[in-house]
Formats: structure tokens, sequence, C-alpha cells
């Protein structure tokens, strides 16, 4: 077996997979579910619903709102509270819908029996609009509404559909979990998403701390033609589109660019769970897996979690909220972002919700760069994050730009190596921020 | 004498004159004609080159100046109605004087206000700060603190006091140009004029929650309960969104609004001390 | 949750084993097989030397940032302490005190606080101080004493001379190699031969090379680069005329070649950034070394060399970039 990975830079912070061998257990409802209007990249959704109105699981409540948007349904059946903002984990008021949940009523037409369902033979057009209708997005935490993505645009063509299953994070254990207790399932969607893209071949990427997930799926992935299983080393941040491609076909994305480019399509193996739900059960996305993990917590637990379901249910479940709480991520350690409370929905995107202990939350105090070089080693785009944060502390945003700031994917290996703590990734993201507001400036011009 | 010091002399002077020969034809030959009048204007501009004006540095305030149709509209808010005066002398005009401006900061909420909720632990600046979270406290509007108006103010005309967390500005040296107000992303600071002998009222705060939520998060918050607009004899004062905003133009400085305010979130600045029992003591201190 | 604050930043959230602290930590332990042997050697004098070096060096930072800076003190980094192992491994064992002490001032002092402290400055600190002693003080920095008989000296110590100062010196007179009397590479090897009190032991300053390499602190770009350039024209010249220039071998193991190609080139702050800019840093190092031996009017050319190159890093990272992930040839 041989073991694949991208060349250049990379990182391998400490795994701390604690919730590995917990099943998925499912959560019960919450008395009320905060249900965000913006739950995907793009244009957020159009509310559907008025105060006061019964809803049931699964019914549309929010339309998709653009070409990039995705449609929102209710996650529990009840009557609408309000259609006012609500502070999110950022603590900014946005757009959300609140039900006051009362029983568990399900739309018709909802297939919810455990029953492995078989693709009747289904277009690659239907496929796609019966994605888009679930409103299904990317579950890797980019939430890029799926039947975008599965778009292929005039003039390309795609050859190959990667799924990721690397799960790079430390400590989120949902796609494994997925991988092992819903291994034919997963299946079925790959084939979907193979069918609505025109591919013939699919790999699935793992990386091998997780043998098992990689011996379950190649079992499976024996019965079907044209899926193979692709062990990897560990290294992160290999979750990320650009390296797992070039891990898998030892290709580049070109800067500025899309797989499509190079013809792939990457799908999160969470996703081609919800693609085959969607598909063929005709389940929308009303839930989903989510770790909830860290050192002090009772009971590290994989949840299958209703969207809108606050975080504060969550970590209830898993033991209730330490004493010695620092910090609570929404994601994994190294991108997931930090919440600035407990009240907050789960929602789309939400993979994991990591909880710090107090010693390791805050930021160790930077002290000067001492030009080391390990972030340019570290940096898998080959970019220099020690000038970035040089030039941004400068207001030298343009010069930025033709470093290629906007390549950054924001992985935060460089941070993480960075022996004099210098707060690279902030620097960085603030000048992607401000180099961002040139750019559009100088096309609004255009 | 010595050949070689000879020749070395000899052939440094004709290198120097052929030299200055090209100098002299290559000047001519890419010679730019300028309105000599955008040279004396810029004389007389501060020459600060701070950008509050909004050209890039005093020669393009100079030059759009001269060559500008309407040139009564461009204002140096460093150099003030005395450069405008003598530039406008330059070009044969007469400007009407503006009313000085300062800086003013429109948030009360320090830490004993507005207790802090969280820790923000990134790179200390407010537009980082801003595109991640709300803010460190339950308000999110307010004053984050972190002094990306102090690195903006090219006059050393603001700083954070280290008690109230909140930027302070130094009267004397705001020129009004603005630079602290583009930075702040959370567009605390507003420009607004000086009043007569500095005296004005205004409502330090930009909290637009409902009341109740705004109290909460912040004891020096306006609650939009609208007192102020009701006791104004001047209609000066107008609530939207529930937030309290008085118009410069219209306000007489009568300061019944001050008394009026639950929260103390309207300030008065500047004026001589009232009596002791209806002085609100948070006005004074924070506008030092 | 209401009495608790929890801490919001940007990710990452976790961050990775290495401190500056602990990367400075093992240059001062990869130092310290060298260091021994010199014990073993010189004895007293290198015991003295060290101590007043590493003792002035972690002094005048400590005052200069706190005094003249006034700034929060960073002695804690111990980025003082290895520029002053550094700066005792570049003189002779037998040093009069008050020159280390003026080399630990032009070091701190001029080389690294006045550009702003660790990180800012462009020459190593070290090596400054060495060739401003050399400059200075011709006569005391080249006069070195003799291993194992002086062990017990300090000022009043035998002296001799350095194996590549043998060499000159009977080129000079006309003699070939094989006749100038030099030590064994074996000896040499060991370390049993004049030098500064650091450089003499190959086999202590390889064992601190696996030390940096296996810890991860440096990548082993620089000191191959500059050991195989050295190697490789030393040899060519060796191979076309042996009677006037000395084996390969014997320039990688005198000289302080390694010791500078180890621990002198490889300082974070006055290296480049990227592998290939450390390529062009090691090459140019090792052929400006040969270039003053070989052709030089001082015996050994490494300080010189290093402090040249060190001038040329912020023009190598301007130019040596790394390879951009996804570049497409066409905006090239």
């Amino acid at each position: 077996m041989s073991l694949r990975t991208f060349k250049k830079g990379g990182v391998h912070p400490p795994e701390q997979k604690l919730s590995a061998d917990r099943p998925i257990e499912q959560l019960a409802l919450p008395p009320k579910v905060i249900i965000p209007l913006s739950q995907h990249i793009g244009a957020p959704a159009t509310i559907m619903v008025a105060k006061g109105d019964h809803v049931r699981v699964g019914q549309l409540i929010a339309q998709s709102g653009g070409f990039v948007s995705a449609n929102i349904h209710a996650s529990a059946s009840g009557t609408v509270e309000s259609v006012e903002p609500v502070a999110d984990g950022t603590g900014y008021r946005r757009p959300a819908i609140t039900i006051a949940v009362a029983g568990d009523e399900w739309m018709e037409g909802i297939d919810r029996s455990p029953t492995l369902a078989h693709d009747p033979g289904l277009a690659p057009n239907d496929i796609l609009a019966r994605i888009a209708e679930a409103g299904i997005v990317g579950l890797g935490g980019a939430t890029f509404p799926t039947h975008v993505k599965l778009t292929i645009p005039t003039g390309k063509q795609a050859n190959i559909l990667i799924i990721n299953a690397v799960e790079c994070e430390p400590y989120l254990t949902s796609d494994p979990r997925v991988m092992l207790e819903r291994g034919p399932e997963i299946m079925e969607g790959i084939a979907l998403l193979m069918r609505a893209i025109g591919v013939s071949r699919a790999v699935v990427g793992i990386e091998n701390n997780k043998p098992d997930a990689i011996a379950h799926l190649e079992q499976l992935a024996h019965e079907r033609s044209g899926v193979e299983v692709q062990p990897l080393r560990v290294k992160y941040p290999q979750g990320g589109e650009k390296m797992l491609i070039k891990a898998i076909m030892g290709r580049e994305v070109p800067s500025g660019g899309l797989p499509i480019d190079v013809g792939a399509v990457v799908v999160n193996v969470g996703t081609a769970l919800a693609v085959y739900e969607a598909v063929l059960k005709r389940k929308p996305m009303v839930e989903r897996v989510v770790t909830v993990t860290g050192k002090s917590l009772q009971r590290p637990s994989n949840f299958m979690v209703r969207i809108g379901t606050p975080v504060s249910a969550l970590i209830e479940a898993a033991g209730g909220l330490p004493n010695d709480t620092g910090k609570i991520i929404s994601g994994g350690p190294m991108m997931g972002k930090a919440l600035l409370s407990t009240d907050v929905a789960v929602t789309k995107g939400t993979s994991g919700i990591v909880v710090l202990p107090q010693p390791e939350a805050l930021k160790q105090k930077p002290q000067t760069c001492i030009r080391c070089a390990r972030c340019v080693s570290a940096c898998p785009l080959g970019l220099e994050p020690y000038l970035f944060a040089r030039l941004s502390q400068h207001g030298r945003f343009a010069d930025m730009e033709v470093e290629r700031v906007m390549d950054c994917m924001e992985c935060g290996s460089c941070f993480y190596t960075c022996p004099a703590r210098v707060s690279l990734l902030d620097y960085i993201k603030l000048g992607k921020n401000e180099v961002g507001a040139l750019i559009r400036a100088r096309n609004a011009k255009k | 004498m010595n050949p070689i010091i000879l020749y070395s002399a000899l052939i440094l002077a004709g290198l120097g004159a052929i030299l200055a020969m090209v100098l002299y034809l290559v000047a001519n030959k890419f010679k730019v004609e300028e309105d000599p009048r955008i040279d004396e204007v810029e004389s007389v501009l501060p020459g600060a080159n701070c950008g509050g004006c909004g050209y890039p540095g005093c020669r393009g305030f100079a030059d759009a100046f001269v060559k500008s149709d309407n040139p009564s509209a461009m204002f140096c808010p460093v150099g003030g109605n005395k450069a405008m005066e003598a530039a406008a002398a330059i070009m044969g005009l007469s400007i009407a004087a503006k009313e000085p401006q300062v800086a003013v900061v429109r948030c009360a909420g320090s830490p004993a206000k507005r207790p802090r909720t969280a820790v923000y632990d990134s790179a200390p600046s407010c537009k980082l700060a801003a595109t991640l979270f709300a803010g460190d406290t339950g308000c999110p509007f307010g004053c984050l603190g972190l002094g990306d108006c102090v690195r903006a103010c090219k006059f050393d005309a603001i700083g954070i006091a280290p008690t109230t967390l909140l930027p302070v500005v130094d009267e004397e040296r705001c020129t009004a140009c603005g630079a602290c107000s583009t930075a702040c992303p959370k567009q605390v600071i507003e420009i607004r004029k000086k009043g007569a002998k500095g005296r004005r009222v205004f409502v330090s705060c930009i909290n637009r929650d409902k009341g109740g939520v705004a109290r909460k998060a912040c004891g020096a918050a306006c609650i939009g309960c609208g007192k102020c607009a009701k006791v104004c004899p001047f209609g000066a004062i107008t609530v939207e969104q529930n937030l309290a905003y008085i118009s410069f133009e219209q306000c007489k400085a009568c300061r019944k609004c001050v008394s009026e305010c639950p929260t103390g979130a309207i300030h008065e600045v500047n004026f001589p001390a009232r009596k002791p029992t209806e002085a609100p003591a948070e006005a004074v201190s924070t506008t030092a | 949750m209401d009495n608790k604050q929890l801490a919001v930043s940007l990710s990452p959230h976790v961050q990775g084993p290495h401190t500056t602290q602990k990367l400075m930590l093992n240059v001062v332990l990869a130092l310290m097989p060298a260091m021994a042997v010199s014990l073993f050697y010189f004895g007293i004098g290198t015991l003295i030397v060290t101590l007043i070096s590493v003792g002035s060096c972690v002094l005048f930072e400590y005052l200069i940032q706190r005094f003249v800076l006034r700034v929060k003190p960073t002695v804690g980094d111990l980025s003082a302490v290895v520029t002053g192992i550094i700066l005792a491994f570049n003189v002779p064992s037998n040093l009069p005190w008050y020159i280390v002490v003026l080399g630990a001032l032009v070091a701190i002092g001029m080389a690294k606080m006045s550009f702003g402290g660790l990180g800012n400055n462009i020459f190593n600190p070290a090596i400054v101080a060495r060739v401003f002693l050399l400059i200075s003080f011709p006569v005391q920095m080249t006069s070195w004493p003799l291993p194992i008989e002086s062990r017990l000296q300090y000022t009043d110590a035998l002296t001799g001379a350095t194996p590549l100062a043998l060499l000159k010196e009977g080129l000079g007179k006309g003699q070939s190699v094989a006749q100038i009397d030099l030590p064994s590479h074996m000896d040499m090897f060991m370390g049993l031969m004049g030098g500064s009190l650091g450089e003499v032991s190959a086999l202590a300053l390889l064992i601190g090379m696996v030390w940096l390499l296996a810890t991860r602190t440096i990548t082993w770009h620089i000191p191959v680069s500059i050991i195989g350039t050295v190697l490789v024209l030393t040899g060519a010249m060796w191979l076309i005329a042996p009677d006037t220039h000395a084996s390969p071998l014997f320039h990688l193991l005198t000289g302080g070649l390694l010791l500078g190609a180890i621990f002198m080139a490889t300082d974070y702050v006055t290296s480049p950034m990227h592998p290939s800019g450390m390529w062009v840093y090691g090459i140019g190092i090792g052929l400006l070394t040969v270039v003053i031996r070989v052709w030089g009017s001082y015996p050994e050319g490494m300080s010189f060399a290093i402090l040249i190159m060190n001038g040329a890093v912020p023009l190598i990272n301007r130019y040596m970039k790394p390879k951009r992930f996804g570049e497409r040839r066409a905006d090239k």
C-alpha cells in the first residue's frame, strides 16, 4: 500500500482524536432551534415563513437567494417564534428563523427508514435538481453549495471525482465515524455523484491514521467499478482541496483557479452521504454529525444533531462545560472559529465543537521574528508568511497582492510552526481583507 | 607639476563639463510646464501630507485647487481657514470661512460601564477584530479599543486612555483631517464642528440595539428613549433605530438634554462647570 | 457561563512545540561537544574566555534593552548566550579578558542592538565582533595557544600557529605542501592543533550538526552547500597542482570551516529564508572562503565570507522566492 501526500510544506499537529471510538448518537431535540439564513457561502436565503406559522421537519422555510446559495429547511416541527436577527458566534446579529419545537412531525415523501435505497437510474440533471432542492452544502466546513460545485462550467470537463475523507484537523472524528457506520450509503452517494458529473473514476482519499475506515471502504469499493481508496500519509492541511488533488493526482490547481481546471471535483465524504439521502431518500439537510470534544470534556462524542440546536445542548450532552474552559471552537483547532458564547446554533458547516482548557486557550505571547524560515517551509502553497506579516504591519497591501496573498487558504501552518509566536495569520487575514477591497475597487472601476 | 595630477584634474574637469551639458540639455528637453501658482499654493499649505483633504499630499491638493472649477468647495482641514484664505488670495478669489471641526469619539463604554465578556486574543488591530467578532463586550457597535485611530493619526492628537480604554482626542492638536474616522471600522469617530469656544453637546454612543439590549451591554448606552428629543426646544435631536443624534446646526447648546438623559449618554464639552449637584461626572472626565 | 470570559481569536488555536528559546537551547546543546573538546585541550583558558564572553553578551543585551532602548529585556530567549558562546569559539583561548568584553560589546551593541535587536540585524553579531577584534588586535587574535601543554595557563600560554597559517607561510617561502610540517588529518579531525577555542575539533562539531539536524533546528542546505563548494573547489585545485595546494580534506578540517558552516552561516537572522536562496548563500560562502584562503592575504577566510554573504541576504531573499503552488508559467 503506497502512501501518497502533497509534496511541499505542511505540519503535523498532535491528532487528539479523543472521540474516534464513539459511535454516532442521536441527540435529543432541543426546545428551540435557531436556523440562520446564511449557512453557506454565497447569498443568504430568503425567508418564506412568517412568525406564528406552523412548520414540519423538512419543510422549505427559506429559498436559495441566488445562483450561489442554498435552500434551508425546517429542522424541527413546531411554530415559527421569530424571524428576527440573532447573534451568531461572532456576536453580530444575522438574519435567522427561530422555531419553538413541538413534536417531531416530518414532511411526507421523506424516507426515514434505514433500508439501503438503490439508484433507479436518474439522469444527471435530476440528481443535481434533487441536491439543490435539499439544500446540500459542503460539510467539510467551507459550506459551498454542492449543486453549484457539481455544475461543470461549459468548456470544462471533469475526469475524476475525489472524495475528501482526510479529516486532517486534530480532534475531529465525524468523517471516520460516518465512514464506519454508513459505508454502503456513502458508496451509493459516490455513484450518484459520479453520474452527476459524468466521470467513471472516483478516489476516496483517507489519511492512514484511520486504518479501520480505509479497510472498510476498500472492501466496499471492491464491489463497485471505478471507485478506489487511496491511503494518504498524515499531514495537515491535506484536507484542503488543492492539497488533496496534489496528493492524489500529482497536479497543481492553478493559482486563482478551481479544481475543475485540472479535471477534478472534490466532495467531502459526509456530503456524499447527504447526497445519497437527498437524492434517494428525499431527505433535505436538516441534521448533521458533529464531533463534540476536548481534553477536559467528560464524554467526547459524535452526535447526529438537528441544524439549529444550540451548542450548549451539545456540550451538555457531552458531560457539561468543564470548569477550566478557556475557548470554544466551532470546527477544528487549526481552522475553526472561536465562539463568543455557547448560545449559538449548529449550522450546516459545524463539523465539530472543540473545548480548549484555559492554559492552551490563550496564544503564547508574540516575540520578534527571528527569520528562521520555518513558516516558509511550512506553507504548502509556497508563500512567504513572514513577508506578509511585515508588509501587512506596514500597510503595504499592494505589495502583498504581488506576493500572492490571495492564494493563501488560511490553513494556519505558518502560525502553528512559528517559534516566535508571531501572529502571522492575523496579519495575513488583515492583508487579505485589504487586498480584497483593493481588487473590488479596481474591478468596480473597470 | 606632476603629470598624474594634471591629467586627473583635466579629465575630471572635462568629464564634469560634458555631464553638465548633458544634464542641461536633458532637463530642457523633458521640462514640464507647470502653473507656477501650484507651487505658491503648496507653499501656504501645512505640508503635513496627511491626505485629510482627500488628495495625495499637499502637492496633490494644490494641483487640484489651482485646476478646480470650484475651488471654494475644497478645504484643507489642517491649515484651516488661514491656509485657505492665503490659497484663495493666490488665485485672486475669496472663500467663505469654514467653522473649525474636531474628531469626536462617540462611545463611552469604559470597562466600568461596559463589562468585558470575552478576551480578544489576536493581533492588535480594530479592523481585524471587527471582521472576526462584534467585540469583546456585549455591545456590537462600540469602540474596540485596539487603537487603529491612534496609528492613523499623523498629528499625535489621539490616544487610548489607560483607564477607560477609549480614545481621547487632544483638541489642540486635532486638525479634523478625518484619518481616524476613516480608520475606525466601527465608525465610532465623527468629525464634528467644534462649536463656539469649543462648546458642544453630542450623543456619545452609536448603539442601535433596542433599549433593553443596549442597556444590558453598556451602562452608558443610548437606549433610544427619546426623552432628549422631547425636551429639546429646537428640534435638534432625532431618534432613529433606537439611537439619538444631535444635529449641530440646530443645537443651541442649551444642555437641557444632558440632564434629561437617563444613562448619561449625552456629553457636554468645554462648558464652565455647573452647580456641583447637576454635573454628570462622566461627561467631563471622558473628554479631557 | 456568565462569570467566565472565553478567549476569542483567529485560528489556528493550537501552536507547535518549537519556541525561540528551545531552538536557541538546541544550538547551545549542539555547541557543547566542541566545548568539551576545547576544555580538554585548552583547559582553563577556554573556561575563562567562554564565561566572560557569555556573561558580558547577556549583560550588555540586558543593559542596552533596559536602559537604552527602554524595552522589556528578552535575554530569556538565549540568543545572547548563543552569540556569547560562538564569539568565544572564534577567539584564541588565551585572549585577555578585556578584549573579550570589548568583543561582546561590539557583537551585542553594534552588530545586534543598533539594528533593532534579535531578528533585525543584517550581520552575524559574533562574526562582526571577531572581525573587529582581528583587525584591532591582530597580535592577540593570532597567537594560538598550543593544545594540551597550555591547559593550566591562561594568557601566559605557549603559543603556535594554525595549520592554515603554517601552510600560507610555507607556500610563501616557496615550499611545496609536502615539505610543510602540518598536523596529521587524524589530529586535525580530533582537534589536536592550534586554533580558535571552538573550531579545532571537526568530530565534535559534526556531532553538534547531527543534533541540530535531528532536532530540526536547522536544515541541511547551508552546511552542505558550503562544505560541498569548498571540497569541490579545493579538490579541483589539488588535483591540478598538488604541490601548491593542500588537499580538500585539509581545508575541510581547518580554519573554522565546519564551525562556520554549521553554526555561524546557519544563524537564522542573517541567512536566507528559502532553500534555493540557501544554496546561493552557501555556494557564495564556500567560494569566497576558498578565494580568500588561496589568494588572499589572510590565511583564513570563513568569517569574511560569511559577513559578505550576510550582506547579500536581503537581495537573495528578494529574488530567490519559493515556487508558488499552482503558478502558471504565463504569469512569469
